[in-house]
């Protein structure tokens, strides 16, 4: 298996949908390649910083919705009863 | 007798502030069923901040998003009788959202998009990595304790062409299957799949730039 290969397979070892054979060729590929287990771990990595940093993103906004946006739905849904 | 673990007495009291919380969901939504004006305005206070938080994760602009939730309530609220309640409301509630802001982003999507080629990693001819991935320099968590770094990786994801970054952030952020998001998406779930892996890799490229280096 080459590092083309181990990369276009790298999502389905993660979510563990290589068939067997597969995943212990990429296994013993991974054994010989720290260019291929770097890409492993930094992929991962990615995965976790862009979930993280869109999830503190709503941290840093209100825990609540602003009023004014609750008083436009409210009206809004008003207008269209009319 | 044996006394209970505190570990059955803490899933207990998990289970009793479910089942709360159900009732009073069911009493909710028979209120929305039957017209009740304060009803709409709970609804709104209660889901509202959690939908505002997912429009603004899928939409770049403030306004967008608001309008945004303003359609998803509507749309909830015209088919509150038809909702069966066989998800939670909540989770109802995301997916309206989450379609609301598809919606949007199909009205303002440019015409052209920049491939996503030059963020794909290259191979030699011997199928070897071009340019040798090397580890970065910090853990991820390390690299999201820095307010600036954070930044950084919201602009790289703002940075991906639309329809990858699209897929990115169904599957990546919101969490909805391969599936869910290839009915949203009107597209094939292999399609999904193959879009997802290189967002993430394109993704993977713009953060690398950054922060690549041995530690």
């Amino acid at each position: 298996m080459t590092c083309r290969e181990v990369i276009e397979f790298l999502m389905d070892y993660t979510s563990g949908e290589l068939p067997h054979e597969v995943r212990a060729e990429f296994e013993r590929h991974l054994e010989l390649c720290p260019p291929c287990v770097a890409y492993l771990h930094t992929y991962e990595q990615t995965r976790e910083l862009a979930r993280h940093a869109c999830i503190s993103q709503d941290k840093a906004v209100d825990a609540d919705v602003p009023e004014e946006l609750v008083r436009a739905i409210l009206a809004a849904r008003a207008a269209e009863r009319r | 007798m044996h006394e209970l673990p505190a570990r059955d007495s803490h899933a207990g009291d998990a289970d009793a502030a479910r089942s709360l919380e159900q009732r009073e969901e069911r009493a909710l939504l028979e209120r929305l069923r039957a017209g009740e004006p304060e009803a709409f305005g709970t609804l709104v206070r209660r889901h509202g901040a959690q939908m505002l938080a997912v429009a603004r994760r899928l939409l770049s602009h403030e306004d967008d998003a608001r309008e945004v939730v303003q359609d998803a309530f509507l749309s909830a609220f015209r088919a509150v009788a038809s909702f069966e309640g066989g998800s939670r409301l909540g989770t109802w509630l995301h997916r309206i959202t989450v379609n609301a802001a598809l919606m949007k982003l199909r009205q303002r999507r440019r015409r052209h998009e920049e491939p996503i080629d030059a963020y794909l990693p290259g191979f030699l001819a011997d199928g070897h990595q071009a340019r040798p991935a090397e580890d970065w320099r910090r853990s991820a968590q390390e690299i999201l304790s820095s307010r600036e770094d954070r930044q950084y990786v919201l602009d790289c994801i703002e940075r991906m062409p639309e329809s990858y970054r699209e897929v990115l952030k169904l599957r990546d952020i919101e969490e909805l299957s391969t599936q869910e998001t290839a009915e949203l998406l009107s597209i094939e779930p292999n399609t999904v799949k193959v879009r997802l892996h290189r967002a993430r890799q394109a993704l993977r490229a713009l953060l690398d730039a950054r922060f690549r280096g041995n530690r």
